[in-house]
């Protein structure tokens, strides 16, 4: 039963995190699509942020199978 | 012609790779899981050995089997590389000899003799804590493994049958405390493991690599780079323009060595890891244990080189009320400095073997269509599904793990930059 709890929890934060990174990358492909020759500078801060949201992620991941 | 050649070739190959599993699902380790449900009713005086009928295909324990190290090298089928094993117990000492000597492996990496006490299991060396096992090296029966729930969690325990009598075994000694099912035991694992051995191979290649691009600089002064250097550069020039240099400012030489090698040493072992066969397959950067020490690297870079401005920042923010500062801030602060090294360990970890494991659970779909290669047709299906699944999924970890070397040392440029940061006078 916890075992299914903490697959829902995974799915959960997985879902937060989906939501976030999709914003960022749609946001990001904006941005790139106004100012072409800022290409280089929107990616790598693409990259960043989507890494710190997946860590809130992975966070609630961690838990979801240490308390599974 | 030429173009269809290709495709023939790769029909034929899967076709062969489906018969093949098929008629010699005996030999093929991917096949079953050994002795998974738990048999607990041997009697009390008699111990005898759990007969091993053929069981359904484990996806799971398939998985994390494949991803996990080892103290042999798993060429395919029972063929192994052994590697030197260096064990320490605290009530016989130092153990040293290479793995070849518990003798032959089955595909499970299981082997039939135990030596000083030690017995080969699913390629990980485990101990017999019991001084009624007779030392040096003694034939075993076998060893049997059934799984039993402690507080609402499946744990594992395996025993060795030796003259019709039962002993436990010990795992190997982590540093977790319990947290992740592990813990101090009877023994201490200081082997060059699968993993060791990998990152030894990553750092030997780096080495020779470096040394012959550096040399070049040298040798062929103010020219065009030629060579492996002309490979190197770009990827190096791009890390020192994309990365330490927005992140770190003119500051950024002293840190630049660290970045450098934080990065070209993950790259290594993560395009390593892809490789499926012997030098390679070793999943260095997806074992919490790795990624640990690497943040921990970041973590005491980051707070050793932090200057007055950063630690103020931290413990005692300017221009908010002491109450808040107490309450919240400082404490939230203070959390933040262990996850951030948390998080960058978690990352590389989930991200790596998230892969690897979808890899072999993809390449499992063979034997999950094949029912264990009892349907000769469902083999067939599965290897057609799953041959073009892994090549795409490979490539994806291609991208996956430039991609994760990458993030790393991005945020740990920009950790090590919040840190050295200057205040700003207004």
């Amino acid at each position: 039963m916890t075992g299914t709890l903490a697959a829902i929890g995974a799915g959960l934060a997985v879902i937060g995190a989906g939501i976030g990174i999709g914003n960022i990358g749609g946001k990001a492909m904006e941005a790139i699509a106004r100012q072409p020759e800022a290409v280089g500078d929107i990616r790598s801060n693409m990259i960043l942020m989507a890494a710190l949201i997946e860590g809130a992620a992975l966070i609630a991941i961690l838990l979801s199978i240490l308390l599974a | 012609m030429r173009k269809i050649l290709p495709i023939l070739l790769v029909s034929a190959l899967t076709l062969t790779a489906g018969l093949a599993q098929s008629h010699h699902h005996h030999d093929e380790h991917d096949g079953h899981d050994h002795s998974a449900h738990a048999h607990d009713t041997h009697d009390a005086h008699g111990c005898a050995c759990h007969e091993h009928h053929d069981e359904t295909f484990e996806p799971a324990a398939t998985a994390f089997h494949h991803i996990g190290d080892a103290n042999a090298f798993h060429f395919f089928g029972n063929i192994y590389i052994p590697l030197p094993c260096v064990l320490y117990a605290p009530q016989q000492g130092l153990s040293f000899f290479m793995s070849s000597k518990f003798g032959k492996m089955d595909a499970h990496g299981t082997a039939k003799t135990a030596v000083d006490r030690y017995v080969m299991v699913d390629g990980s060396v485990m101990r017999v804590n019991d001084t009624k096992f007779p030392a040096g090296e003694v034939a075993i029966e076998c060893v049997n493994h059934k799984t039993t729930k402690v507080d609402g969690k499946d744990v594992d325990q395996f025993e060795v049958v030796y003259k019709g009598e039962c002993y436990p075994l010990d795992k190997r000694s982590t540093l977790d405390g319990g947290v992740l099912g592990g813990g101090i035991t009877s023994f201490y694992d200081f082997s060059i493991t699968k993993n060791v051995f990998t990152m030894l191979l990553a750092f030997l290649l780096l080495f020779v690599l470096f040394r012959t691009a550096a040399k070049g600089y040298e040798t062929r002064r103010g020219q065009a780079p030629k060579g492996i250097q002309s490979f190197l550069e770009p990827i190096f020039v791009f890390i020192r323009d994309e990365v330490a240099v927005p992140f770190l400012g003119h500051k950024y030489e002293k840190y630049l060595p660290f970045l450098m090698s934080i990065f070209f040493f993950i790259l290594g072992l993560n395009l390593i890891g892809q490789i499926p066969f012997f030098p390679g397959s070793g999943n260095v950067t997806g074992n919490l244990a790795v990624t640990m020490a690497l943040a921990l690297f970041t973590f005491f870079v980051t707070n050793l080189s932090g200057n007055r401005h950063y630690w103020e920042h931290t413990l005692w923010m300017p221009g908010v009320p002491a109450l808040l500062k107490v309450l919240i801030l400082t404490p939230v602060e203070i959390m933040g400095l262990f996850i951030k090294p948390l998080t960058l360990m978690l990352r590389l970890f989930a991200n790596i073997t998230g892969g690897h494991i979808v890899m072999v659970i993809f390449v499992g779909l063979i034997f999950i269509f094949g029912q264990s290669g009892a349907n000769l047709g469902g083999g067939m299906v599965g290897t057609l599904m799953a041959v073009p699944l892994t090549m795409f999924m490979m490539a994806l970890e291609l991208l996956v793990a430039l991609v994760q070397a990458f993030v790393f040392c991005i945020l740990t440029a920009s950790y090590i930059g919040a840190a050295i940061e200057e205040p700003h006078h207004h």
